[in-house]
């Protein structure tokens, strides 16, 4: 996750906090083209980027790796991105060091995902347990966010990609709001991947608010106590964004054996795949191991393979 | 002449394994641990039996973790005997587990059972209408006769699936809100909160699992404890559930100890 590893800055200087801010600014961890960067003047200009990241469409399927089936790929992979923070703390970095390298992962996963037929990702960025975070570090990862969302869109529209967010979004501040309302129109039309980012989510606040709307609808004479069941509470759940909302596949980066509450009722029968590397390490090569254990899992749901 | 040889080393063998849990003891120790059963019609075929033996395997091993669990103090286990998933299965398979079920559940009312030994309190938790009567009442005899036992828990999903659960937690909460609301009590019915729902819950009896391990090999929750186990260490050790053992739960407890002390020390930064 971007924001777990990030510690809270000592003393607040303004003038290095902003040098910071425009540093990370040039983390667009949704461009697939070379990376924006934003001058004085506000206008955005392409660079040359260092690692040579292609912009796909429909006409560039890439082959599979050998050992990859297509006809075994997830239709939807879930991903818990952790470990940018204690990477950085090992390359001797400072942990903003660690976010930009963990973009570079996240864009490489997005561009993998839509050359290889995947048709969902969802990545966890902001859970609702991160809200105990310093103030200046939420405000600071969330304006993060909001730029890189401003900066990514024509990118986004460009490579058929669809954006949407799921959440809490009562805390977030009304720019970001009205960034990710904006983004979110015009990719709505976008087919070739949908990219799911969570913020301000959790698993729990997710079936709460759910929850919540039923009881409405009961309360408001539409729907009867004895008709809740579990497809009712699906149609509810935020990722009904998607028409694919239970991810084949969960990784966790870092070594961690858990779950920490992203995705919830989603992840009923999620093959999980916990990886050793930390996230900015993961790439081609991390996702294609986690590819390949999934498409050796046997499936069953509960029956029998017979 | 077996005899001779056998007893004293079994009694070296409970030795050198009450020695080991002192041991472990010595770092934090989980309070609630959760097993999935997996792999006992694989052990039967991987060692040519009949079909049946393998739950019946696989029960002998339960009965050996939930005595090592007991021995090293670990106040609540939870397994997961049999999902509403598993109803799919073929008729005889899901006739003969309820008649093991039904067996072995009658069995804990024994004077020799685990459960007095241990002072066990027994939960069964799931949709028990789904089951047939006769282990229903079983089921609710257990439950009944060992509701004064404060030492242990043990809860037993059967019939479970998470998403039931949480459907039936979501029926109550809503129905509470409605009476409340129609008595005039509570003016917003929107305002449903974690804890209405929580309390709601069959498994809010215990609290949410330290650790949860799933044998076999399979790396997946299938749909078991989905709520609870959010934050949960997630073991998959590759034996098969009626070849797990003692190595396995000392290696998953080890584990928690080493992350367990790096979350507290998070928790205590923030």
């Amino acid at each position: 996750m971007m924001s777990l590893r990030v510690p809270a800055p000592s003393s607040f200087n303004l003038q290095r906090f902003n040098e910071k801010r425009w540093r990370l600014g040039r983390d667009c961890f949704l461009s697939f083209s070379p990376s924006c960067v934003e001058n004085r003047t506000g206008l955005i200009a392409v660079r040359a980027a260092k690692s040579e990241m292609t912009a796909f469409t429909a006409a560039e399927e890439e082959t599979l790796p050998e050992g990859l089936q297509p006809e075994l790929m997830p239709k939807h992979v879930a991903v818990i991105m952790d470990g940018n923070g204690r990477w950085a703390k090992n390359q001797g970095l400072q942990p903003w060091d660690g976010h930009r390298a963990g973009v570079e992962a996240l864009r490489e996963i997005v561009e993998l995902c839509g050359k290889w037929g995947i048709q969902v990702l969802t990545v966890f960025a902001f859970s609702t347990d991160n809200w105990i975070r310093p103030k200046i570090e939420i405000d600071f990862l969330l304006s993060l966010f909001e730029r890189t969302l401003k900066s990514e869109l024509e990118t986004l529209a460009k490579n058929n990609v669809r954006i949407s967010i799921i959440g809490d979004s009562s805390k977030l501040p009304k720019s970001l709001l009205k960034v990710i309302n904006e983004v979110e129109e015009v990719t709505k039309n976008n087919t070739r991947l949908q990219l799911i980012v969570a913020v301000g989510y959790s698993g729990k606040y997710d079936v709460l608010q759910a929850c919540r709307g039923i009881a409405q609808r009961v309360k408001d004479g539409e729907i009867d106590v004895e008709e809740i069941d579990e497809e009712l509470i699906e149609q509810e759940l935020e990722t009904n964004v998607t028409v694919f909302p239970y991810p084949d596949l969960l990784i966790r980066t870092s070594g961690e054996l858990r779950v920490s509450n992203f995705l919830l009722w989603q992840l009923a029968y999620t093959e999980l795949f916990f990886a050793q590397e930390l996230w900015p390490d993961f790439g081609r090569n991390g996702f294609v191991e986690a590819l390949m254990s999934f498409q050796q899992r046997q499936r069953r749901f509960g029956g029998r393979k017979s | 002449m077996a005899d001779i040889i056998r007893q004293p080393l079994e009694q070296i063998h409970g030795f050198s394994r009450r020695c080991l849990f002192r041991v472990i003891s010595m770092g934090s120790l989980p309070i609630h641990m959760a097993f999935i059963m997996d792999g006992n019609r694989r052990y039967a075929k991987k060692r040519g039996l009949e079909d049946g033996s393998g739950h019946k395997a696989g029960f002998s091993a339960l009965m050996s973790m939930l005595q090592y669990c007991y021995e090293l103090g670990i106040k609540y286990v939870t397994i997961y005997a049999f999902s509403i998933d598993n109803f799919r299965r073929k008729p005889e398979e899901v006739q003969s587990l309820m008649d093991l079920m039904l067996e072995k559940i009658k069995s804990l009312l024994d004077k020799e059972s685990i459960v007095h030994g241990y002072g066990i309190r027994v939960y069964f938790i799931g949709n028990l209408a789904l089951l047939s009567d006769q282990v229903r009442a079983a089921a609710e005899e257990v439950m009944e006769a060992t509701a004064k036992n404060n030492r242990v828990v043990l809860l037993v999903c059967v019939a479970y699936n998470s998403t039931d659960e949480i459907v039936q937690a979501v029926k109550k909460s809503c129905v509470n809100k409605l009476v409340k609301h129609s008595e005039g009590r509570d003016r917003d019915i929107e305002r449903i909160q974690l804890v209405d729902i929580e309390e709601n819950m069959q498994m809010s009896v215990a609290p949410d699992p330290d650790i949860l391990i799933r044998s076999s090999g399979e790396t997946r929750l299938s749909n078991f404890l989905l709520w609870q186990t959010g934050n949960s260490q997630l073991f998959s050790p590759d034996a098969l559930w009626p070849e797990i053992g003692r190595r396995h739960l000392v290696w998953a407890i080890l584990n928690f100890q080493r992350s367990h002390s790096y979350l507290e020390k998070k928790k205590k930064q923030l």
